[in-house]
């Protein structure tokens, strides 16, 4: 894998992903498009630009750590694990199948370079936490991120969490909410509305980046600004589209968990034309 | 050869859906009757509820411990409340708010559970429900319920609504098999024997009552006559119809979508082991966690067919 801070190079990876995140899960059959391409651009910027790390050697200990603690949104990170070569291409299309290194939700039995196994909310952030707790002791340079989802951070886990960060300056951590206004059973604010969100964090003693989930150089930018920030935790409150990049999945709430049906899945990849 | 031709085992409707639909009856019924949810209505069938009765369905958003105890709030001001989400999600993050708020205080909320065990198939292990008859069970009062067919959850879901306690049932994702008449009765606490046997019982709940029916009729054409029960409450327990089996039948084996090292089997095991001991098996998951797969792909490679629980009743019968 070589990383790559140039725009046109992260794009071209990012198109590839959500091409495979739409042909597997229209493989598969069921899953969750929706969430999976509203991250796209986070997860690229991140593993081609931002972290630390290298697929040749997973287990390298002062690695970055990346948790997608929003765990259904498995095939962004599929996406993600194929094009830096953690994983092979070509049995994406087992998505969900018995057997298949794909598990519905990310499963570190079958994929050991995943940080964690998740697809129950609310516990990654606190996770991370742990992570950067433990590089901090052993002086690593390990950075922490952590991939959260909007309708996900109503879990009180998360906010206890916050709670911990800050008290315990945990400055080597990033969240990132992706705050793509929508949930399971739609709309976020029908559901639990989470504004003030920035005021939320900040009120916890975090400090708060807002960016567009979808700029690449903004990402770039916020990341670094984050690094830059010492004795506080950053969270990053990425406003993003669900399902973006495919017209007729973005800010739809069916396809939180629906796969696209055949012809679905052909004007999908026409669209995003990878 | 004697093949049973009682049941003709036709699909109906997930057991989580005749949930959905019965609490709309209910709801009609009486104004006093409430559901809260966690993001998963359109999972659960509470939408429907939802629907019907705006102001009596409270959205939680994703938080299942918070939910529980607003439920038992609701509870205990004298609602008829019910709480829904995956087993996996209510149990493992209210269960402290179960113990405390529900157990513990004596507070009759009602529980329900979908995407129980392991054949949601898809999604994997982290919605996976192994556990949940363990644990609810070990909330001291609550009454346990988990159904095999629509007939039943319907039937039930209305006897819980009313009955004086905390109760957790135990709903499936997957469309299930009917098992009972439309005439069937259902009692909270009492065991319904589908089929006569006489050298061995299967005692079985949720969906593996339609394999143990599939057993059953294969090993009648070895000349093996094995009863069948549901066991639709797992708490209480019906002592009487596990005697009965067990001195009469002199041979069991227990069949759950669940950890047979602390499900309905070590239950069944107890009576059992107080009342007639015999020769007993027991068929469902060993402490592992399951996987990914078409529900049909992931019930059988964890072998919970019919023919699969065959094969542990040949074990349990030589053994007699
Ligand atoms: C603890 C828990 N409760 C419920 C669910 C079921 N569930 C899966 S995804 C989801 C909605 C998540 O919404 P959000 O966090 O906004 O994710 P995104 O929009 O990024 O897909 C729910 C309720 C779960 N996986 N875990
Ligand atoms: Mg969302």
């Amino acid at each position: 894998m070589t990383k790559t801070s140039n725009l046109g190079e992260l794009q071209a990876i990012a198109k590839r992903v959500r091409r495979h995140i739409v042909e597997m899960i229209g493989a598969a059959k069921s899953g969750h498009p929706g969430g999976s391409l509203s991250a796209v651009e986070i997860l690229t910027t991140l593993y081609f630009d931002v972290m630390r790390h290298d697929p040749a050697n997973p287990t390298w200990a002062e690695r970055d750590r990346f948790i997608l603690s929003k765990g259904h949104a498995a095939p962004v990170l599929y996406g993600v694990f194929v094009e830096a070569g953690y994983t092979p291409a070509e049995p994406l299309n087992t998505l969900r199948r018995i057997g298949s290194i794909y598990q519905g939700h990310p499963d570190r039995r079958y994929i050991p370079a995943l940080e964690a196994s998740t697809g129950s909310l609310g516990v990654g952030l606190s996770l991370g936490l742990g992570m950067a707790e433990a590089a901090r002791l052993d002086n690593s340079p390990t950075r922490v991120y952590v991939l959260l989802g909007d309708g996900e951070i109503q879990e009180g886990q998360i906010w206890e969490a916050a709670m911990y960060g800050a008290f315990h300056k945990v400055d080597n951590i990033v969240a990132i909410v992706d705050y793509n206004k929508i949930q399971l059973d739609g709309f976020v604010k029908d559901i639990m509305e989470l504004e003030p969100l920035p005021d939320k964090w900040r009120g916890f003693g975090w400090n708060v980046i807002e960016v567009d989930g979808h700029d690449i150089p903004a990402l770039q930018k916020a990341f670094a600004d984050a690094a830059a920030t010492k004795g506080k935790p950053t969270v990053m409150i990425a406003h993003t589209i669900k399902g973006k990049g495919v017209s007729f999945m973005e800010n739809n709430p069916k396809f939180h968990g629906v796969a696209p049906t055949k012809e679905e899945l052909e004007k999908a990849v026409q669209e995003i034309g990878a | 050869m004697s093949v049973n031709t009682k049941f003709e085992l036709k699909l109906g409707a997930a057991t989580r859906e005749a949930f959905g639909k019965v609490i709309v009856d209910l709801g009609k019924a009486d104004p006093n009757v409430v559901v809260c949810d966690a993001d998963l209505s359109k999972s659960t069938f509470t939408h429907l509820f939802a629907k019907e009765f705006p102001n009596r369905f409270f959205s939680c958003g994703i938080a299942e411990a918070n939910m529980v105890s607003i439920g038992a709030g609701l509870a205990s001001s004298g609602k008829i409340a019910f709480v829904s989400s995956f087993s996996a999600f209510v149990l493992n993050k209210g269960f402290e708010q179960l113990r405390v708020n529900c157990a513990y205080a004596q507070v009759p909320l009602k529980v329900v559970g979908t995407h129980s065990g392991i054949s949601i198939g898809e999604d994997g292990p982290s919605q996976m429900s192994v556990e949940d008859i363990s644990l609810a069970c070990s909330l001291a009062g609550f009454t346990v319920i988990s159904p095999a067919d629509e007939v039943s959850m319907s039937a039930l879901v209305k006897a819980a609504a009313y009955h004086n306690g905390p109760v957790f049932i135990r709903a499936g994702r997957v469309k299930a098999p009917i098992v009972h008449t439309a005439e069937q009765k259902f009692e909270i606490g009492k065991a319904i024997q589908l089929i006569e046997g006489k050298d061995m019982t299967f005692i079985a709940t949720g969906l593996l009552v339609a394999e143990c029916i599939r057993a059953s009729d294969i090993l009648a054409g070895e000349g093996i006559s094995a009863g069948v029960i549901d066991i639709h409450t797992i708490k209480p327990i019906d002592r009487n119809a596990i005697a009965a089996a067990a001195k009469n039948t002199g041979c069991i084996v227990v069949a759950e979508e669940h950890f047979t090292d602390s499900g309905l089997g070590v239950k069944v095991a107890q009576v059992v082991c107080e009342t007639h001991p015999c020769v007993m098996e027991f068929h469902g998951m060993g402490n592992y966690y399951a996987e990914s797969g078409t529900p049909e792909e992931v019930m059988t490679k964890y072998k919970m067919t019919g023919a699969d629980i065959a094969v542990t009743a040949r074990k349990a019968l030589a053994r007699k």
